[in-house]
């Protein structure tokens, strides 16, 4: 009876194992390359961790140092301006086009369908393939934009988009609202699908049709999804580098630094891994702040909907 | 009875006119959307040197940006399909039985494990870099091609183990049940019960992994430095970054970057569109 028992248990113990062997590979994974390099960057954020370090492997610990060195340099504070007014204005643009776009594809009409998953490339480029084609066409001289301008007389002279610090972040912005434009058109028009004709039917019965139907049905029905969409709108935002690297560098002076290309610039090109870590644990605590408001969001919108 | 359908067959018609004209509309709107793509194909067509006017239409189509293109950045373009292909299998490999066992398996640890897999998603690229590149250093993983891999990996991983557990959430496991009483194992149960019956979802967790590591720019950015391994995002980049930019050049590059991801969205739109919309709302 006992063999019998421990034999069972044995096999239990043996099946308890091989079902932790599923997750095994991607925990560790996720230990390695998530969990380490966010511990990594909070120790090196209170160590001076430079150039030197590669070579004799000293970091000495320096306390908040380097938080107080981030915290007093005017381009941080310029960054961290540049991030808010990035995020805001690329948002409001994506959002706004992006729900326009699917309300007008949420007509039926020929073609509708093939023209909605033509809108998801500019998506699925990489960011630096945008990044160059927009800087030929922001380019001064021969940029197809100033000479659009131009031919129609909207303007004289033609406008130095990326390289006057006057208009480099609006630059910035509107690529970025472009880019952008493709996802908040998906996940707005899904959700457009998934709310019932029969109430816009019920609704009209009463008198609720075009803007009316709009603001007291589609809106509020499409509540959910739209907090979805712009809480992820700014956890992505919030952390793009690749199309401010690309189109600017952060430059003109700065003009179009954030807090993202800040750290890349801090640890790889000035050399102070210290720093660079001290400001991207404040974009983390930035983006995390967003990500539980997004993860609460969207549980509420699987339990409403 | 002519009289009867004569006003429908009107209405029909005015219908179907409207329609039409919403198509194009339609096209129009996508028109201007598209137009840096357009711009783009349009100005790797144009002969060589920078390019001092580009014609609004490629009337004399020059194709020296794409042979110098091909000369400069051949190398590249491999570097980053082996790369691309390499982190879309690994990310597959790790995040189909994660996403099988997340979905199914009864097991201590899962809440936290699928708490964290959400929340990467969200930590900026800039965390990841700063900290691979100060251990990729001593172990002499920078400018390696396994070590692009395992980095560009970090954003498969999470949106497959997602995207596919999504899907086997609704599996039913009785099939599974029935398997096991068969005399399979978990791991034979796995291979040749779930995973063919799960394709689909394993299509687009591996053209998205393989599109995001094609993408990838800040981890070649940060963890290569010479010219031998560089992805072709990187050698975009550096591209423009000369003073004496060859525009046609610089667009046939960014024209072949483009390739893999208009290819997947034409052949595989299906799937395309399941991950875009599966990756964010669950």
């Amino acid at each position: 009876m006992t063999a019998q028992r421990i034999d069972r248990r044995r096999s239990r113990r043996r099946d308890l194992m091989v079902r932790y062997a599923f997750v095994l590979p991607a925990a560790l994974y996720m230990l390695a390359f998530f969990g380490y390099p966010i511990v990594k960057n909070l120790v090196m954020s209170f160590q001076a961790y430079d150039f030197s370090t590669f070579f004799n492997g000293r970091a000495p610990f320096v306390g908040f140092e380097n938080y107080a060195a981030t915290l007093s340099d005017p381009i941080f504070v310029r960054a961290l301006t540049n991030t808010g007014l990035f995020t805001i204005g690329s948002i409001v643009g994506q959002f706004v086009l992006g729900l326009g776009l699917a309300l007008y594809f949420r007509r039926r009409f020929p073609l509708s369908g093939l023209l909605r998953s033509l809108l998801l490339l500019p998506w699925l480029l990489p960011m630096i393939v945008s990044a160059a084609v927009w800087r030929w066409i922001l380019e001064q001289d021969n940029g197809a934009l100033n000479r659009f301008l131009e031919g129609i007389g909207l303007i004289s002279d033609p406008i130095p988009w990326l390289n006057s610090s006057d208009t480099a972040l609006v630059a910035v912005i509107i690529v970025n609202i472009w880019l952008g434009i493709p996802f908040n058109v998906v996940l707005l028009y899904s959700g457009l699908q998934a709310i019932p004709e029969e109430i816009y039917e019920a609704g009209a019965l009463d008198g609720a049709t075009g803007a009316r139907s709009f603001a007291h049905l589609t809106l509020p029905l499409l509540r959910p999804v739209v907090s979805v969409v712009l809480l992820l709108g700014v956890i992505y935002t919030i952390k793009v580098l690749d199309l401010i690297i690309g189109l600017t560098g952060g430059g003109p002076a700065n003009a179009t630094q954030t807090l993202a290309t800040r750290s890349y610039e801090m640890s790889f090109v000035e050399f102070d891994f210290g720093q660079g870590a001290a400001l991207s644990n404040i974009l983390i605590v930035i983006a995390l702040a967003f990500s539980i408001v997004y993860l609460r969001a969207n549980a509420r919108a699987a339990k409403n909907g | 009875m002519s009289t009867l359908t004569a006003p429908v067959v009107r209405r029909h018609r005015r219908r179907t006119g409207t329609a039409w004209l919403h198509t194009v509309v339609g096209i129009l709107l996508v028109a201007v959307m598209l137009f840096p793509v357009y711009w783009m194909v349009n100005a790797s067509l144009a002969p060589a040197g920078n390019s001092l006017n580009t014609g609004w239409l490629p009337l004399d189509p020059d194709f020296s940006g794409y042979s110098r293109a091909l000369a400069d950045q051949g190398q590249n373009l491999l570097t980053s399909l082996i790369v691309a292909i390499g982190a879309c299998l690994l990310s597959l490999v790790i995040a189909a039985p994660c996403a099988y066992a997340l979905a199914q398996f009864r097991i201590r640890g899962t809440a936290v494990l699928l708490f964290v897999v959400l929340t990467s998603q969200m930590i900026p690229g800039i965390v990841i870099a700063n900290a691979l590149y100060t251990v990729y250093t001593p172990l002499g993983m920078i400018n390696s091609i396994p070590g692009l891999i395992l980095a560009d990996a970090s954003q498969g991983i999470p949106f497959a183990i997602l995207i596919m557990r999504a899907y086997l959430e609704t599996f039913p496991t009785t099939i599974v049940e029935a398997a096991r009483i068969d005399g399979c194992g978990h791991l034979r149960a796995f291979w040749s019960v779930v995973l063919p019956v799960s394709r689909n979802s394993l299509i687009t967790a591996g053209i998205f992994s393989f599109l995001f590591a094609w993408s990838d720019f800040l981890m070649a950015l940060t963890l290569t430095t010479g010219e031998t391994i560089r992805p072709v995002t990187l050698g975009l980049y550096t591209y423009i970054g000369t003073n004496d930019t060859d525009w046609s050049a610089v667009m046939s590059t960014a024209v072949l970057s483009s390739l893999p991801a208009v290819i997947l969205m034409v052949i595989a739109q299906k799937y395309v569109a399941a991950g875009a919309t599966g990756g964010a709302v669950k």
